[in-house]
């Protein structure tokens, strides 16, 4: 067991921690969250910049040690987020990269990492969330075209996207898994309505989709017809394995800020508050080990992170949570003040155990695919 | 950054678990557990006529010729000369393997008192306000004076009460003890899936109800991730990444065997049912070197610019 780096991956390290001291300090204001153009702009013009700087492969090609070093070094400095580009970075791209033709990877990958175009996820529907295989969005084949009909919801960045990794059901008669393909849907084709939905956390996070005839050409799918299912299980092991390191390394940074400000508002003299804010410190230190253990892990089988995704997604979303609402005991009746940053934070929070599989889903997959309990219902 | 077992590591861990499941496997267990519960069920309401347990002091000899006590004393000392690393993944295996005695005492004492390192020599230590094993232990590392027998709740760990003041906990007594903790948290996830897939109820093997499931998988993630913790601690030797390791062990250990209690239900609740002996021992550890309250203390004071 060996948790220090390689010179190469220091050397690494040091480069960008350089970069990053000299780039940030030169960005623009940060928009607000409900800015969508906004936040385009500036997600995109931050990709631009790393893609510049030689940075922007790093999620795809770099070996995951390094890319856990580019999240570390990143997230520690302050540097933005994915942002906008989370889907296109961390799961569309990758997953034409895994399975799309060579024109597929040549036309979608490039605009991605110059931060050209944006992406958004149409996997959820309103009757298939946790149970994503029982979409019943259709699509028909008519001559060189699919033609798509139904609706998605929960779908980020909708409104400012080009592009949807769509799941379409094209083998109705089939068993619900067998009969789904993955699609690029442009999001600017005829009989597309996107309607915003605000969240209980305020401001429009995520959108509904509609889709009415909407015409896709067949070159626009990846993988076989009925076969997306299997392309996607490729997607949702990226979004369970290394998508959340970078924000391991935030909550700690958030934990750091908890205490300078208990000291700050004499909340520290509280043995239970320190004590609480002690075992959140040991909950993130594990959690950075945890991702550590199940990088190493990836990079020994060469792969696709696995089940042990699962566990720390599960295991993240709701520390997560108990970190702000620890943030909420340290700030005592501020706590209910949507100026304090920790209070939108809080309430986004809520999502983590929802979003990409519930914690419910989650414990299922552990059960059964790590410990082999039969089926459950 | 290869933060993963090496072929010689997990040779080591392996070749720990083959010789645990040799000389201490589950019928050696529950003699030991009989033995020091004076005859079983038949006992119950009886007293307890055949008194404190004795160590085996065979099974501790062959561990000091397994190197169990002298993995980490410097081969020119006579010892193995392995590392933190090394004790970590062996003292796991003990845990797994619910294996009485003065492990971690004795493990500190080799190649500082004569007769440690090889298993000649029980070592006992005052710690916190415990002594295991008092009565059996040829040397004792602290001040004893004033010890007074309690009635241990674990019954393969008899216990003193001891007046003397609180030294300073170490941080590596406290690393093994989480090691042991892992070890526990392991065995009952592995416990409570085999029962989850072999008992059956309304016609079905219970691990195909959620509830069950669930709780099966929620004793898992708490011993992974208490595994990345207690490894991470060993590679860095830092005392905050110990304290980590302790409270997320504790809590894996803990949580663990009561939850794997739960699934096995009624049997679960039984004497004859292991699931008793490892939370009753994963307490016992819970007591160790400064309480968890030391750890979240330290973690606290890690947080704050002016100690970090």
């Amino acid at each position: 067991m060996d948790l220090s780096c390689t010179p190469e991956e220091e050397e690494f390290r040091a480069r960008l921690r350089e970069w990053l001291a000299r780039t940030l300090p030169a960005l623009p204001p940060r928009p607000s969250p409900d800015d969508w153009p906004g936040r385009r702009t500036y997600d995109l013009g931050w990709q631009r910049r790393l893609y510049e700087a030689g940075y922007a492969g790093v999620h795809w090609d770099a070996t995951p040690s390094v890319r856990l070093i580019f999240l570390e070094e990143t997230e520690r400095a302050g540097a933005p987020y994915v942002g906008a580009n989370f889907v296109g970075l961390l799961h569309a791209g990758p997953t034409i990269a895994a399975e799309g033709t060579d024109a597929q990877r040549a036309r979608w990958l490039p605009p991605i990492l110059r931060g050209e175009e944006v992406w958004c996820q149409g996997f959820s529907e309103p009757e298939a969330g946790s149970d994503l295989a029982a979409l019943r969005t259709r699509a028909w084949r008519d001559g060189d075209d699919y033609v798509v009909t139904g609706s998605k919801i929960w779908t980020s960045h909708a409104e400012v996207a080009d592009w949807c990794e769509l799941l379409v059901r094209t083998g109705p008669a089939a068993p619900k898994h067998r009969g789904i393909t993955w699609l690029a849907l442009p999001m600017d084709a005829p009989g597309i309505t996107v309607r915003p939905l605000r969240t209980l956390a305020g401001p429009a996070e995520f959108a509904e989709v509609f889709l009415d005839e909407v015409r896709v050409p067949v070159v626009n799918r990846v993988g076989d017809e009925n076969d997306g299912w299997r392309v996607t299980m490729v997607t949702l092991s990226f979004e369970r394995g290394t998508a959340f390191a970078g924000e391991v390394v935030a909550c700690r940074r958030v934990l750091a800020e908890l205490a300078v400000e208990a000291r700050k508002n004499g909340r520290w003299d509280d043995p239970a508050l320190r004590r609480r804010l002690g075992r959140l410190n040991a909950e993130f230190r594990a959690l950075w080990r945890l991702t550590q253990w199940n990088v190493s892990a990836a990079e020994a089988s060469g792969g696709v992170p696995g089940a042990g995704g699962s566990v720390f997604k599960l295991r993240y979303s709701h520390a997560r949570q108990e970190l702000y609402d620890a943030a909420a005991e340290v700030l005592g009746p501020d706590c209910l003040d949507l100026d304090r940053p920790w209070t939108p934070d809080r309430l986004s929070a809520l999502a983590y155990t929802i979003a990409a599989g519930t914690s419910q889903v989650q414990h299922s997959i552990i059960a059964e695919r790590i410990l082999g309990l039969p089926k459950g219902r | 950054m290869r933060f993963r077992l090496t072929d010689d590591q997990r040779a080591l861990r392996d070749g720990a678990r083959e010789a645990l499941a040799r000389r201490f496997d589950g019928r050696a267990l529950r003699a030991a557990v009989e033995e020091a519960d004076g005859g079983g069920a038949d006992a119950v309401g009886a007293g307890r006529a055949a008194g404190p347990p004795r160590l085996d002091r065979r099974l501790w000899r062959a561990l000091g010729d397994l190197g169990f006590f002298a993995l980490r004393v410097p081969e020119a000392d006579g010892g193995i000369g392995l590392g933190l690393a090394e004790a970590v993944l062996v003292f796991e295996e003990a845990g797994r393997a619910l294996l009485p005695g003065p492990l971690v005492a004795t493990h500190l004492a080799a190649g500082v008192v004569p007769g440690a390192a090889t298993g000649e020599t029980v070592v006992a230590a005052v710690d916190g306000g415990l002594v295991e094993w008092l009565a059996e232990a040829d040397a004792v590392r602290g001040d004893a004076t004033g010890a007074v027998p309690l009635r241990s709740l674990d019954p393969l760990t008899p216990l003193h009460r001891v007046p003397a003041a609180r030294p300073a906990p170490d941080p590596v007594a406290i690393l093994l003890t989480a090691a042991e903790q892992l070890g526990t948290a392991g065995r009952v996830c592995e416990l409570a899936a085999q029962h989850a897939r072999a008992r059956e109820q309304f016609g079905r093997p219970v691990g195909a109800f959620q509830a069950v499931a669930h709780l099966c998988a929620g004793i898992l993630v708490r011993a992974e991730t208490a595994r990345a913790a207690v490894y991470a601690a060993a590679v860095t030797a830092d005392p905050a990444d110990i304290a980590a390791a302790r409270i997320l062990a504790d809590d894996a250990a803990v949580r663990g065997a009561r939850d794997c209690l739960q699934v096995h239900g009624g049997m679960g609740f039984t004497w004859e049912s292991e699931v008793h002996l490892h939370l009753k021992r994963a307490w016992v550890r819970t007591q160790r070197a400064g309480g968890v309250t030391e750890s979240e203390e330290l973690l606290a004071a890690a947080l704050t610019p002016e100690t970090a």
